[in-house]
């Protein structure tokens, strides 16, 4: 058998299996394409759980309760612990750490855009928890069933706990729209600001999205971007409703034959401005990571000669 | 720079006492005391265990997918070593 | 209880909690700074720990004022003239050495002390304690560890670890201090005798610093004060961040 037959049959017993919904293990043979195409978003979801901490991070000194820090502190470390899944999963695909960090922080690798927009206000943890985590999650759910295995174990491992992300979110809002007139227009100011940003973490609708149509057919994605896009919109609706605030899309209105909500357009110039370099925190966010980075090399490097001398008088005492 | 030191570690959880230590992922750690303490902080945030158990990945020897055939086919023709290849009389129920 | 000890045993709970509250906060700073992400996760939880322990004490002391204080109240409505914290707590965070020695030095004295409260008359200490007491052995392991490979890792990493343990050791003497009002508790059979516990704490901290070749300074100066509400110019940094929110909207509900 020549080689490229090889392929060709193992690219269909790959299809085989993609089409059984068999999950794709790391010894597995699979097309290079589909690895790659999986190391870039899973690392991408990784280095967004990463930064994700920042906006929070930056909130955390200033918790308005004892309480509410700690539970926001207990949030932020499940976002490290998901990134470190996800880096995990990703490690299975003959990548390393350090590679998927170096390619973040030279700009090759993205993030989720959301988290290049400034947290400032307490209004913006509950926002952020709410609509930023759920519309995560609406993403996760799905991913669940992603057809790689690490990666689908770790969706399932991170949508058991991020159950809670969103609700702590949705419960500072409460308590802010249950409180003084001030805490109400806190709680409207991050509704305001949030929203819409949140939508385009669906990314771009199926038409214009690059990498769709492929990770659809290999089932590394599930369901379209407008169509989860869709669930969240649908399901915030009577959240935001509850809460009594004021809806930040004018045009929002309940669809009988669709059993859908209509929506308003998503400001595309201002997702594709924010991608490209001219959100408010873009800077900042990849600096800061490059600063940690940078402060915890001489930590690392102290590690690696303590653990040198380690093995040198072991070797000696053998 | 040598971030490469720190090596990769395979991550096994109890999760309560009479079930299988279970695959949850791995971490990165200096040597395999750090990483048992790692895994405690990174994957039982939710009391998730009651053991932990720490292996290198590099000592971890797997069965290849080319070898799949060899290894685990002769096994689909031994349905005799299944309790349901065995037809009980009705008389006898509960073996 | 007598309402002398009543006051005493208030105090020494506000003590304890603002120990508690202002380590966490520094700790809680370390949040996406770390030098690798398990580090972060690491660390995190021991920042946890001490909130939580913050709001434990607290909450007794609200108990005790019984005037309508919450646990907040005492975090965020008093001033750095009324923390009464141990100035060590409210060091900054400085680089990873300079934490993780403190963290050291905190580990063992409460790995001291914790013991000691669990036998506490107040039933109330006794249990906080208890329930400190797993976290603080856990805690101690981690920084333990620390020291060890920063003391005993590159050149680079025991010039930065014998710098911290050189500009905290002034801030260690205080810990094992007493006052009339701690006194009291103890002849209650309520709070620690912690000057009993000095000798152990320096045996304990020597023989660590001693295995990650780090030299222990000698006892040529003493900064003390923190137990009177007389703090280092760090505190008032400390809790103008923490508190801005909850004043800048008093009376909320958050």
């Amino acid at each position: 058998m020549s080689s490229e037959q090889n392929i060709s049959l193992q690219e269909q017993q790959f299809m085989h299996k993609i089409k059984a919904e068999e999950k794709i293990e790391p010894k597995d043979w699979m097309p290079e394409k589909y690895r790659k195409n999986l190391i870039r978003q899973i690392s991408q979801h990784a280095h967004s759980e990463v930064i994700g901490m920042q906006p929070e991070g930056n909130f955390l000194t200033r918790a308005p309760s004892l309480r509410r820090k700690a539970i926001l502190l207990s949030k932020i470390q499940d976002e490290a612990g998901h990134g470190l899944y996800l880096y995990s999963a990703a490690e299975t695909l003959g990548i390393t750490r350090e590679e998927m960090i170096e390619a973040l922080q030279s700009g090759q690798a993205k993030y989720a855009s959301i988290f290049n927009y400034p947290a400032l206000t307490w209004g913006d943890m509950g926002a952020i928890g709410w609509l930023v985590d759920g519309a995560a999650i609406v993403n996760q759910v799905s991913l669940q069933r992603t057809s790689y295995g690490p990666y689908s174990r770790g969706m399932i491992r991170i949508c058991k706990e991020e159950s809670f992300h969103q609700r702590q979110g949705y419960d500072i809002m409460l308590s802010l729209v249950n409180g003084t007139p001030a805490q109400k227009a806190m709680a409207q100011d991050s509704l305001n600001r949030f929203y819409w940003p949140a939508l385009m973490m669906f990314g771009p609708h199926d038409s214009e999205s690059a990498h769709s149509a492929k990770s659809m057919e290999w089932k590394i994605k599930r369901e379209t971007n407008d169509d989860l896009r869709q669930k969240f919109i649908d399901q915030t609706a009577s959240q935001i409703e509850f809460l009594g605030l004021e809806h930040p899309d004018k045009e929002l209105k309940w669809n009988e034959e669709r059993g859908h909500y209509d929506s308003g357009e998503i400001d595309w110039e201002e997702f594709h401005n924010v991608i490209a370099g001219n959100g408010h925190c873009n800077r900042q966010r990849l600096e800061h990571h490059i600063k940690a980075h940078e402060e915890g090399a001489w930590v690392r490097e102290a590690l690696a000669a303590y653990n040198a001398k380690k093995q040198a008088n072991k070797a000696e005492a053998a | 720079m040598q971030d490469n030191a720190l090596e990769l570690f395979e991550v096994f959880i109890r999760s309560k006492r009479g079930l299988d230590h279970k695959h949850v992922g791995s971490l990165h750690s200096e040597d395999h005391a750090q990483a048992l303490e790692y895994a405690r902080d990174v994957y039982t945030r939710r009391s998730e265990g009651v053991s932990i158990w720490v292996v290198k990945s590099a000592d971890i020897c797997a069965s290849q997918e080319d070898d799949a055939e060899n290894f685990f086919d002769p096994n689909d023709d031994k349905p005799y070593r299944h309790a349901t290849y065995y037809d009980l009389p009705d008389a006898v129920n509960n073996m | 209880m007598s309402d002398t000890i009543k006051d005493a045993t208030l105090e020494y709970a506000i003590r304890l909690g603002d120990d508690a509250n202002v380590l966490g906060h520094r700790i809680s700073e370390w949040v996406s700074h770390g030098p690798f992400l398990e580090e972060d996760i690491a660390y995190a939880n021991v920042a946890l720990d001490y909130i939580g322990r913050a709001r434990m004490f607290y909450g007794y002391a609200s108990e005790l004022a019984n005037d309508g204080r919450t646990e907040d109240d005492f975090a965020y409505m008093r001033d750095d003239r009324q923390y009464r914290n141990l100035l060590l707590m409210e060091m900054p965070k400085e680089d990873f050495a300079y934490s993780q020695v403190r963290q050291l030095f905190i580990d063992i004295y409460y790995g001291l002390l914790l013991p000691e409260l669990v036998k506490s008359k107040d039933d109330t200490l006794a249990a906080i304690a208890a329930k400190a007491i797993k976290e603080t052995r856990y805690h101690l392991r981690r920084s333990r560890d620390w020291v060890l490979r920063l003391g005993d890792g590159t050149e680079e990493s025991h010039r930065r670890t014998q710098r911290a343990v050189d500009s905290l050791w002034g801030y260690t003497h205080e810990m094992f201090e007493m006052d009339d009002t701690e006194r009291l508790l103890v002849d209650s059979g309520i709070g620690v005798d912690i000057t009993k516990l000095r000798d152990d704490w320096h045996r304990q901290v020597g023989s660590i610093l001693t295995e990650a070749t780090l030299n222990v300074p000698e006892d040529s100066w003493t900064v003390r004060g923190g137990r009177i509400g007389y703090h280092t110019e760090n505190l008032g940094h400390l809790l103008t961040e923490m508190q801005f929110v909850h004043r800048s909207y008093p009376g909320c509900q958050w």
